[in-house]
């Protein structure tokens, strides 16, 4: 949790020294190791299934952001454009870590209505920094 | 549509009242609001509804129109206050967006005040289906600088 505070607090006092996707994925694998020593690595291909897979409710995280994450997604009900998640498609992406914790914990409400674990953000950010 | 017309030559007269035919909305504008309320949405006008409708609002985002839309405590706290400093009370035309509302009603819903209804009673049922608007709540479907907070009726372009 200090890493990704000291990350936000970077992030708000100077947005010109923002964390990179590869800054953000690592301070996850961190937190990961603390909480379970047994932890080994985040996958990808793991993250991708999780991507694609339907909640109980029916909707997935390709339901507003598509199938691809290279892609514009639209919100499900307004119609407004979501800029591509893949960092490779959008530069601004998993840039802020504040602000990936944030969608994290109403996406995955909204979509799981419950909190993801820390091995299921991590496999999906391994998945979007993979995407190339 | 006659009232439609008549406004903005009744307003062409009075300059001063410019604004008060839907141009520009709002006066004031706040980062934080712009961004946490336009990134599902367009950031909606805070002068459309009353100070207890987005009090609200803010209290419950946890439930916002069926998404969690949370927020940090102090991003809470500045946006609700840029909201109640411009809510509809302090409004140029806040007489005209309150009429019809309960003191007690806390609407949540623009689009089901009597302002907007009357607003937009010209509007029939199947225009707001269009597959290009969706519904009254998008507004830069035919408001198009909507999300430069341009409402003048002028420019409104209603998608076939």
């Amino acid at each position: 949790m200090k890493n990704l505070l000291l990350l936000a607090m970077l992030g708000a006092a100077a947005p010109a020294l923002a964390a990179t996707p590869q800054d953000i994925l690592q301070s996850h694998a961190a937190e990961a190791k603390q909480e379970d020593a047994s932890f080994k690595e985040f996958s990808a291909s793991r993250g991708e299934r999780f991507f694609h897979a339907k909640s109980a409710k029916g909707n997935s995280c390709a339901t507003c952001h598509t199938d691809n994450p290279k892609a514009e997604g639209k919100h499900e009900r307004t119609g407004k454009a979501i800029a591509p998640l893949a960092p490779v498609a959008n530069r601004e992406r998993i840039t802020d870590p504040a602000k990936v914790e944030k969608w994290f914990k109403r996406n995955c409400q909204d979509v799981l209505a419950r909190a993801c674990t820390r091995q299921e953000k991590g496999d999906f950010l391994a998945y979007l920094l993979s995407v190339k | 549509m006659k009232k439609l017309l008549l406004l903005p030559l009744v307003f062409a007269a009075a300059p001063a009242l410019a604004d008060s035919h839907g141009s520009t909305l709002p006066a004031a504008a706040n980062p934080k609001w712009k961004a946490e309320c336009g990134a599902c949405h367009v950031a909606y006008p805070p002068a459309l509804l009353p100070e207890r409708s987005w009090r609200k609002m803010m209290g419950s985002l946890e439930r916002h129109f069926g998404d969690d839309a949370s927020l940090d405590p102090a991003s809470v706290k500045e946006i609700t206050d840029f909201l109640a400093q411009n809510s509809a009370e302090r409004s140029s035309r806040s007489a005209k967006i309150l009429r019809g509302i309960g003191p007690a009603d806390a609407p949540q819903r623009i689009t089901e005040t009597p302002w907007f209804q009357r607003k937009h009673d010209e509007i029939r049922a199947d225009v707001w289906k269009r597959p290009k608007v969706g519904s009254a709540a998008n507004c830069t479907a035919c408001h198009t600088g909507a999300e430069k907070g341009d409402y003048n009726e002028d420019r409104v372009r209603i998608p076939r």
